[in-house]
């Protein structure tokens, strides 16, 4: 793998990505909702003024145009904060976007996921996303680990047809990938191997994931990380496998533990391979402080993660 | 280019719209569910529309220069599917099915199910916003159809509504996007005064639309009224359209109890009656 790339925050991937798109002739519209300077569709907009609108704060409205848009044939992209897409306009997205014809082509782009949103407090902090996104039908739902995997993903979900829930990060932070990775939607990436036990993450928590990794081998502890970026379609080969391979995982997300990643990965296991699991997210609203802190005041850390999967193993029959 | 019917006289629209009402009561009876109150009050807007007023080809409903016909009052199913296979976009047969398994006619519009569903409904306050869409898709591509979106007065409660309101004019879509207001008074709790009182006409004109008003039951005003929303003007078009609910059965006119409500066959029988009798 070439040298991960700089630290940079997943949310400044959507413009290269809404371009890249249109330079492969994909006929991108873009909406934003008064948010356009964090979640960076500006600059998407600075570079393709007609293909770009802005609706003020009213998400409600912006689903139901980028409904519109899509119905015409479009590949319509909307974005703003995960907490009010889709918090606010969950029912925009099940009765325009995601029962018509199946789903229309609409693509939502939620940057500020999760508790690493930091200052702005409990009300800006998106638990709930996850959940409400994987519930809606026919979407895809991907939750990226760092700027290329965000610039691919957005690009995957731009090709597809069917309706998507990217959600990016506030922060800047570290990268993982080089330019030589390749994201392929509904597939995980196996970023170390191991034997004892399997971590699963997505977003932010794969760094963390892997440093708990590294714990773990201190120990004698062999554990296999998987970036789970597509939570939905999940990639059911890759947990089987780590199933019987490993016989135990931990889920690790920026997110609470229902309806998110721990639940998907969970539901493979009970179908298939059932093995001891253990669950790290956030469960609790939050509070202010700056995104690294919070992340140690959620216990979002990787002790954290590598006591989970000690817990894990010792479930082991 | 789809175009519009020659021109249909009155007294041609008002025979139509008395089979719709036929249409309306019978589905409503057979499926033992659905709205007939909200239907009723909005024959004669669909009527005019459809007939004289919609640039549409019920034999190529997915040309792209197709005008669109957006149910934002997505309840108003029996009115709507009538109106559609009376206009030819599916058979007549098609509506005994309405509202029970295996058939496509939903008790609220699945889009694309049929010919000439442009749009999921049964959640209110939606369409609007659906329209700005296709208008401003229309827009890019250079296509000059025309969006006619029909909304309930209760709908108007929904704040989305007003977001799209404010945005129709903002886009400089006036062009583009005509809404229809059925004010028929009545919403589902109750009389509209009381349950949440609006004042549509003054609220459209506070967002910067021209008002245009009309008795909803006179089929003549109606069809002024459409064609003076056609009429080019800085500001986006509204038509509120004074309607009775339940209109042309004399039990279900101004009644509460029938906006979401079956008759009974007796019930039927006089309805279907009184239709054919003309009380509308």
């Amino acid at each position: 793998m070439t040298q991960a790339a700089p630290a940079a925050a997943t949310r400044e991937a959507y413009p290269y990505a809404l371009i890249e798109l249109v330079e492969q002739g994909v006929d991108v519209v873009a909406i934003d909702a008064d948010l356009s300077v964090s979640t960076m569709g500006y600059q998407f907009g600075e570079r393709y003024p007609d293909r770009w609108y802005t609706v003020g704060v009213a998400e409600q409205n912006m689903v139901g145009i980028a409904a519109g848009l899509a119905a015409c044939g479009k590949t319509a992209f909307i974005a703003s904060f995960a907490v009010f897409l889709p918090g606010r306009c969950y029912d925009q997205l099940r009765t325009s976007v995601a029962q018509p014809r199946g789903g229309l082509n609409v693509k939502c782009v939620a940057s500020h996921g999760g508790i690493t949103v930091g200052e702005d407090g409990m009300s800006a902090q998106a638990i709930e996303d996850l959940a409400l996104a994987t519930s809606l039908i026919p979407f895809d739902v991907v939750v990226p680990a760092d700027f290329e995997a965000a610039k691919q993903a957005i690009v995957a979900v731009g090709k597809t047809t069917r309706p998507a829930y990217v959600r990016t990060g506030r922060p800047k932070v570290p990268g993982i990938y080089g330019s030589d990775y390749r994201f392929e939607l509904g597939r995980a990436t196996k970023l170390r191997d191991g034997s004892d036990v399997t971590l699963i993450a997505c977003g932010v928590l794969v760094g963390i994931a892997l440093e708990a990794a590294n714990l773990l081998a201190n120990e004698g502890i062999s554990a296999r990380v998987l970036d789970m970026a597509t939570i939905k379609p999940i990639d059911r080969e890759a947990v089987l496998a780590a199933a019987r391979e490993t016989g135990a995982i931990v889920t690790a997300e920026e997110h609470q533990t229902t309806g998110g990643l721990g639940t998907a990965v969970a539901r493979v296991l009970a179908e298939t391979v059932p093995v001891p699991m253990a669950f790290v997210g956030v469960d609790r609203y939050g509070t202010s402080g700056k995104w690294d802190e919070l992340l140690t005041y959620f216990d979002l850390t990787p002790a954290r993660v590598a006591a989970a999967a000690r817990e894990a193993i010792s479930r082991k029959r | 280019m789809p175009t519009r019917l020659a021109p249909v006289s009155i007294d041609e629209l008002k025979a139509i719209a008395k089979r719709i009402r036929a249409h309306i009561v019978r589905m409503v009876y057979e499926a033992q569910s659905g709205h007939p109150g909200g239907s009723l009050s909005a024959v004669e807007l669909g009527v005019a529309l459809y007939w004289n007023h919609l640039r549409c080809d019920p034999a190529n409903p997915e040309d792209p220069n197709r005008d669109r016909f957006i149910l934002s009052k997505g309840h108003a199913t029996p009115f709507y599917y009538a109106v559609l296979a009376e206009r030819g976009f599916f058979s007549t047969e098609l509506l005994t099915g309405f509202r029970k398994l295996g058939s496509p006619l939903q008790g609220h519009p699945s889009m694309k199910a049929l010919p000439g569903i442009e749009m999921s409904g049964g959640s209110l306050g939606q369409g609007l916003s659906f329209a700005i869409g296709h208008a401003l898709a229309g827009r890019m591509e250079g296509r000059e159809f025309r969006c006619w979106v029909m909304l309930g007065d209760g709908e108007l409660n929904e704040g989305q509504v007003w977001e799209a309101a404010m945005a129709v004019p903002h886009f400089g879509l006036g062009d583009r996007i005509i809404a229809l207001v059925d004010r028929n008074g009545i919403q589902n709790d109750g009389f509209a005064d009381r349950i949440m009182r609006t004042n549509p006409p003054a609220m459209f004109a506070g967002f910067g639309w021209k008002v245009i008003e009309c008795d909803g039951h006179d089929m003549a005003a109606v069809d002024a009224a459409l064609a003076e929303a056609e009429q080019p003007d800085e500001r986006p078009r509204v038509v509120v359209a004074h309607t009775v609910k339940g209109k042309g059965v004399s039990f279900m006119e101004n009644n509460p109890g029938f906006h979401g409500k079956a008759p009974t066959r007796e019930q039927l029988e006089q309805a279907l009656a009184q239709i054919a009798e003309g009380l509308a």
